[in-house]
């Protein structure tokens, strides 16, 4: 199965059709995928922002990351839970687009950074702003910056 | 008057320019979307400290000291490229249902953030620490959420043109609120 057959499947099935035909499912996802973006940036914004020693410096680094940490887990799930459908609804027209596959490659290195390297290093009671904190701030940033950038592109290409 | 004025903006060079633009309009579009993490993304963390479900050990003086800054200074951004946005079509947007409704939900929460520093802002000193805030902070906080929500969805649905003054016959209610000249859409 080439790469090309696997999204014209996405796009036939049941899920994809369901709001390739609808008018008012894409438009309402499109909407709900925004609102979690929001949250998910704003989550991961007070973090970053707080390592690179530019927010809130009297609050301990671990403390506001334990204070949003449930807010970023349901506002990812729902980002997932909105893109998804999202995506099937025109896999077809996506698989075209490089922004599209810009998002889709920078995607797995911004969750494996965050779980792997900027989680640990936030939530460590330890942790205060420096060199080390203040790299890992500006690479979450960038990462973040271009998944939602070139998932907004897509929008604009094809 | 209004809808001259803006006919007149919208037949400016630099209105045209931006329209048929390739990259300035959606440059402006992306800065204004990527904003909303750090502003609508900020004041939503607000909200949720107001209702006791997040960041429930920083004090609420410490957020509206050190965390609003960034909020104004997002909003600049919002409004800043949001004006960009509307020159390019103005009259568009002028009669848009959905923008309406926007800048309706804007004044709405406006309003909030005002009432909400005149009065129960007023007192956080001494409430600042608690998980539990009084009933005028949370009702606060869930007008803002409800309202800010309700503009980002509403900008969203601006981009469909589906109530478009030359998307006649539109139901009566919405010429009513758009403002559509009642001759163009009788003509279609």
């Amino acid at each position: 199965m080439t790469l090309l057959a696997l999204f014209e499947w996405m796009q036939a099935s049941w899920l994809g059709q369901t709001v390739h035909t609808s008018r008012w499912l894409f438009p309402l996802l499109e909407s709900a995928h925004l609102l979690a973006l929001s949250l998910l940036g704003g989550t991961l914004l007070l973090v970053d922002l707080r390592m690179l020693g530019l927010l809130l410096p009297d609050q301990p680094i671990a403390t506001l990351a334990r204070g949003v940490q449930a807010w970023r887990t349901r506002s990812l799930a729902a980002m997932a839970m909105t893109g998804v459908p999202l995506l099937f609804s025109e896999a077809v027209k996506c698989y075209g687009i490089r922004a599209f596959w810009v998002k889709l490659a920078a995607l797995p290195f911004a969750l494996a950074f965050l779980y792997a390297v900027r989680d640990p290093a936030a939530l460590d009671e330890r942790m205060v702003t420096g060199s080390r904190s203040r790299w890992i701030a500006v690479a979450s940033i960038a990462l973040w910056f271009t998944v939602a950038a070139a998932g907004r592109w897509i929008g604009f290409s094809g | 008057m209004i809808e001259r004025w803006l006919t007149e903006l919208g037949a400016t060079t630099w209105s045209v320019a931006l329209r048929d633009s390739h990259y300035v309009w959606p440059f402006a579009e992306s800065l204004h979307v990527l904003t909303l993490a750090l502003f609508a993304g900020s004041a939503a963390l607000l909200d949720l400290r107001l209702l006791g479900a997040a960041l429930t050990r920083v004090p609420v003086t410490a957020l509206t000291a050190r965390l609003l800054p960034w909020t104004r200074w997002a909003f600049v951004v919002m409004v800043a490229t949001g004006v960009l946005l509307f020159c390019a079509t103005p009259l568009l947007y002028y009669h848009d249902l959905f923008f309406r409704l926007k800048m309706l939900l804007v004044a709405v929460a406006g309003v909030n953030v005002f009432v909400f520093h005149a009065r129960a802002h007023r007192t956080a000193s001494a409430w600042a620490r608690e998980a539990q805030l009084p009933r005028s902070a949370r009702i606060a906080a869930i007008v803002s959420l409800v309202a800010w929500g309700g503009v980002i969805v509403s900008g969203r649905l601006i981009a469909y043109n589906w109530y478009a003054c030359d998307k006649a016959p539109l139901p009566a209610a919405v010429v009513a609120f758009t403002g559509c000249p009642v001759a163009d859409s009788s003509r279609r």
